[in-house]
Formats: C-alpha cells, sequence, structure tokens
C-alpha cells in the first residue's frame, strides 16, 4: 500500500472507531457528571453543571451503603474463586497431564462438558439448598469455582505440557514429596499462565451477572452487576447515579486492561493457533 | 464471559508417556489421584449432579421441596406455548446472526489490524476493551442510545433527514438491535483471534503468492482465508456457544420484550423460575442443554476435519 493511502485508511479507521467504540464510553462518563435534569435528556452533550463528586457520593450512599457492601462482596467473591481455580485447577492439569490412565479420555470430555454445556439452573439451587448454602456468599463462590475450573484446567494443561518430566523426576530423586514437587518445583514455573488466568477469570467473575442474580438473592448481600440492575428500576429518573454506578463498575476491569493487556489477549485466544 | 480453548490436547506423548509409566512404578506416587479431588468434589456436586438431576426434573412439577412425576407434559407446554416456541426460534436467530456478524468484522477488522496501518496499537485496544466491560452496564448504555425520541442514534440519524425505527419498541426489530449490542461487545475477542491467527501465517506464503503476481483478492482468497481457519473455526464455535447461552444483555435491554419477541431459552428459563414454575424452566435448561450439543459437538467435529485437511 502507498502510503497517503495507508494514512487515509488510518484516518478513516480512527474517526470510525471514535463513533463506533468511545463515544459510548464517552457518553458513560458525560451522564455520570451530569445534574439529574441534564442526564434525564440522554443525550450526547457537554453537562452543564459537573458535579461528579456530588453524584459519587449520592450513589455511594444509597440505600444505606449497598454498593459499598456490593464492592466488598465482588472483592471476596472474585478473589477467593480465582485463587481456588488456579490452585484447584493446576493440581488437575498437572496430574492430567502428567499420568494417562484408562480414565484419562473420560477426564477430558468432563472438563470439555463445563465449557459447552449451560449449567442448569434450578437443579443447581436444589443441590445448594439440600447443602444448606444457598442465598449465601459461600454458595455462590463454590458455584463460580464449579463453571471457571474447565477454562483454567485446559490453560494449565496446555502449559505443562511445556515443562519437561525430567525436572519431576529429578525433585523426586531428591526425595521431594507429591505435595513438595507441585507447589515448590511446578507451580513456581506456571507464574505466566497464573497470572493470564487470574487476569481472565478475575474480569470474567466480577462481570458476571447471571449467577449472582440465581444464587444470590436478595437486595441486602448483592454483588456489583446486580446494583447495577437494581439502580436500573429505582433510578428511573437518576440517570446521572446510573450511570456513576455504571463508571464504578468499569474501573477495576480498565485498571486489568491497563496493566495487563497481553496476559488477558493471551489467554482468550489460546488454543486458536495452531501453525 | 469465559471462554475457550476448543482445541484437544497434544497427544503425541500419551503413547511415550504410557510406557516410561510401565518403566517407573514411581508414576502413581509421584502423581497421586487425591490431586483431583477437590476441584472433582466441586464441579461434580455443583455442576455434574445437577445437570443429571436436570434431566429427571424436567419431567416433573416441581415445587423446591417436591416433585411429581408427569412425564413429557413440560415438554409438550415448551412446544406449544407460542411465547415458549418464540423464545426458542430466537435462541437460533440471535445465535446465527451475531456468531456470524462477529466472523464477518472480526475478520475484516483483523486484517486491517494486522496491516501497516497508522494508530494501529490505539485501535486495536478501543476495540477489544468492550469485551472486559460490564455486560448489563454495556446494555444499560445502549438501551439510552436506542431510545426511539431520545436517543443518541435516532438524533444522528434524524440530523441527516432519516426518520430511525424504535430499535427496542418495535417487536420484529428488538432482538436484531440487542444481537448488534452483542456484536459490538464481542467482537473485540473475533477480532484478537483473527489477528494471533494471521499473525501466525508465515511470510513466505505472501511472497510466493506475491511472486506469482497475485493481487490484493486473491491474496485474501488464496493465502488470508484459508490459512486463519483455525482462527475462523474458534469464532464460530465461541459466539454459537455464547449466543445460544445468552442471558445477560437480553434481559438487561428488553427483558424479552416487547411482549415476547426478544425471548430467547435463557430468558424463558429465568422467567419460568421466577413465576415458581420450576420444572418448566428446568425443562427448558434441558432443551437449551440439547440444541447447544446437537450443534456445537458436529460443527466442532466438521469444522475440526477441515482444518486438517486445508
Amino acid at each position: 500500500m502507498k502510503n497517503p493511502a495507508r494514512t487515509w485508511l488510518g484516518a478513516l479507521s480512527v474517526v470510525v472507531s471514535v463513533v463506533v467504540f468511545v463515544v459510548p464510553f464517552a457518553f458513560i462518563v458525560l451522564t455520570a457528571v451530569k445534574d439529574p435534569q441534564q442526564a434525564a435528556q440522554l443525550d450526547f452533550s457537554w453537562p452543564r453543571r459537573f458535579q461528579p463528586v456530588d453524584n459519587l457520593v449520592q450513589v455511594v450512599e444509597a440505600r444505606d451503603y449497598i454498593l459499598v457492601i456490593a464492592f466488598i462482596n465482588s472483592v471476596i467473591l472474585t478473589v477467593v474463586s480465582v485463587a481456588a481455580m488456579v490452585v484447584l485447577g493446576a493440581m488437575v492439569a498437572f496430574v492430567l497431564q502428567r499420568r494417562v490412565t484408562r480414565w484419562t479420555g473420560l477426564i477430558n470430555f468432563l472438563v470439555l462438558s463445563g465449557l459447552i454445556i449451560p449449567p442448569a439452573v434450578v437443579p443447581t439451587i436444589w443441590v445448594l439448598q439440600k447443602a444448606g448454602l444457598f442465598g449465601g456468599l459461600p454458595g455462590l463462590i463454590l458455584v463460580e469455582i464449579a463453571f471457571g475450573l474447565s477454562f483454567s484446567i485446559l490453560l494449565f494443561r496446555a502449559f505443562i505440557a511445556t515443562i519437561p518430566r525430567e525436572l519431576d523426576e529429578a525433585a523426586v530423586i531428591d526425595g521431594a514429596s507429591p505435595l513438595r514437587l507441585f507447589f515448590r518445583v511446578i507451580f513456581p514455573m506456571l507464574r505466566s499462565v497464573i497470572v493470564t488466568v487470574i487476569v481472565v477469570q478475575s474480569v470474567a467473575v466480577f462481570n458476571d451477572f447471571t449467577n449472582p442474580l440465581y444464587f444470590l438473592p436478595g437486595e441486602q448481600n448483592a454483588t456489583v452487576q446486580l446494583t447495577l440492575f437494581n439502580f436500573q428500576s429505582q433510578y428511573n429518573t437518576s440517570y446521572n447515579l446510573l450511570f456513576m454506578d455504571i463508571l464504578l463498575i468499569t474501573v477495576p476491569p480498565l485498571i486489568m486492561f491497563l496493566f495487563f493487556n497481553r496476559q488477558i489477549v493471551a489467554g482468550m485466544t489460546a488454543g486458536a493457533v495452531k501453525g | 464471559m469465559t471462554t475457550l480453548a476448543p482445541t484437544t490436547p497434544p497427544k503425541a506423548t500419551s503413547h511415550e508417556a504410557a510406557a516410561r509409566q510401565r518403566r517407573s512404578g514411581r508414576t502413581r506416587g509421584t502423581y497421586p489421584n487425591w490431586f483431583y479431588l477437590p476441584a472433582a468434589v466441586i464441579y461434580g456436586t455443583l455442576f455434574l449432579v445437577p445437570t443429571f438431576a436436570s434431566f429427571y426434573f424436567s419431567l416433573t412439577r416441581w415445587t423446591i421441596f417436591k416433585s411429581t412425576f408427569i412425564g413429557l407434559d413440560n415438554f409438550t407446554e415448551f412446544f406449544q406455548e407460542p411465547a415458549l416456541v418464540k423464545g426458542f426460534v430466537n435462541t437460533f436467530l440471535y445465535a446465527v446472526v451475531t456468531s456470524g456478524l462477529k466472523v464477518v468484522l472480526g475478520l475484516l477488522l483483523g486484517i486491517l489490524l494486522t496491516s501497516q496501518i497508522r494508530a494501529r496499537g490505539y485501535l486495536r485496544s478501543v476495540v477489544f476493551f468492550p469485551v472486559l466491560v460490564s455486560t448489563v452496564g454495556v446494555g444499560i448504555t445502549f438501551t439510552a442510545f436506542m431510545d426511539p425520541s431520545y436517543g443518541v442514534i435516532n438524533k444522528a440519524l434524524a440530523a441527516v433527514g432519516i426518520d430511525g425505527p424504535g430499535w427496542l419498541t418495535d417487536p420484529s426489530l428488538a432482538l436484531f438491535s440487542v444481537a448488534l449490542v452483542d456484536v459490538w461487545k464481542g467482537v473485540g475477542l473475533a477480532t484478537v483471534i483473527y489477528i494471533a491467527g494471521i499473525v501466525s501465517i508465515p511470510q513466505d506464503y505472501y511472497e510466493a503468492a506475491k511472486i506469482d503476481g497475485a493481487g490484493p483478492w486473491q491474496l485474501f482468497r488464496n493465502v488470508v482465508l484459508p490459512l486463519s481457519w483455525p482462527a475462523t473455526s474458534t469464532v464460530i464455535i465461541l459466539s454459537l456457544i455464547g449466543g445460544l447461552r445468552s442471558f445477560d444483555l437480553i434481559w438487561a435491554m428488553t427483558r424479552g420484550g416487547p411482549g415476547f419477541s426478544s425471548d430467547v431459552v435463557a430468558s424463558v428459563i429465568y422467567k419460568q423460575y421466577q413465576a415458581g414454575f420450576y420444572g418448566l424452566s428446568t425443562a427448558g435448561n434441558v432443551v437449551l442443554f440439547l440444541v447447544v450439543t446437537a450443534i456445537v459437538v458436529p460443527l466442532a467435529r466438521f469444522l475440526a476435519r477441515k482444518e486438517v485437511q486445508r
């Protein structure tokens, strides 16, 4: 391509991308700092009055600080479930990759099913209720772990396949127990893929709406995604607060994106490239 | 938004591994079975048991405490009630439209963003970022955009003299409007998958084609398209699975409305659950399970076969 043509194409793409992808985010930010009357018009305009602090305080204080509680819930949910996905997923992937038995095929099949099969909602509630875990954060954490394990296992297994077996053998000859071998030798070597799993899964769990909707009913212990939903029906008139809430919820993924862009893309495209 | 890598693991080492295992009796001790245990307990009780239980409960009239066996009544109802049939048909429409558009746009954007274009880094970031944003937040934002009289989209159309439709209020349009937003949010993932696929094509192919006098179109048709086939099959499978199961965006934007015009199986499941028809809701789950496996599994096989032949 000739240089002027390239410049024109670049300029055109930038203009289109601004209209298609930047305008919606600009709209969120602008609406979040408007006064209620102007925000209610839902138009793409410059705020008459900037009141970001006012709106922030109002949305945080709304309904007895439900947003603060929701943020705490979401952080606990994300941290605990992703930590479990990493450790338990890596343990499974390690044995699954290293030891081939007649069960290996079945286990692989079960792992893949976890990615494809839509979870059965009401029966899951039934199981949680039998276990006395329905409606609480621990139950939801376990559900997120169950639904997220498959993806973690696949990423870990692909990476463990590149670690030479000789390493295990050397460690065993030096007298390492299986636990020691795994946690002291293998696990530290998985660092790059662990970062990928953490980043991809925490964005997924933090943004999850469906599972909290089903498994964490009641307005008292909401997650951040549910507050959005509750505010949507409650704040039909206060669009500035609704969009301030959206803005706040977008910050954690944005931070993840700024720091871990490469790992996120690597994790999400894993398996797409084969030659 | 969990994604997957629908590729089989490297199997090449399995024979070698088995041989080695016979040699050393230590394998079992070094790689103990109980490493599976914690994961298996959680996955088994909260994923496998409910999945199997759903087949039984879908045949019952069910209040969480008591279930009465009623045979296939739930399924009969599912396929006779017009509102539920609509949801069933919509699920296919939604999945096909979103994954079709994601393939086409993802491929075009992938080619554009691997070429020597200005501002490439900015463009890649801005296209990908929506993937990481809360679906409900995106849904609310675009619901505001698509408002028939106040919305930004119709105002912009009015400025150039077009009378914009009621994107979410017109029953024949609502589902497609939501699908477009889904594409807006998800095309970034398709694009990065294509970028990874295109980048991995060896330069030799391009050079050989150019020496043979291939123009840009021939280059695209005979080099890029066939050699990025693994990316295409990943995008198709991923977005079909996502599209068939899609719930949160639809729920945030239309709640299945107006009427039942944008209901899909997943939103029917939620509505029946809310209404207390647990058996019917679970039957919806079984229907969704059958639809997803009946489409995705054969398609994945077919696509994988084409990959080998390329």
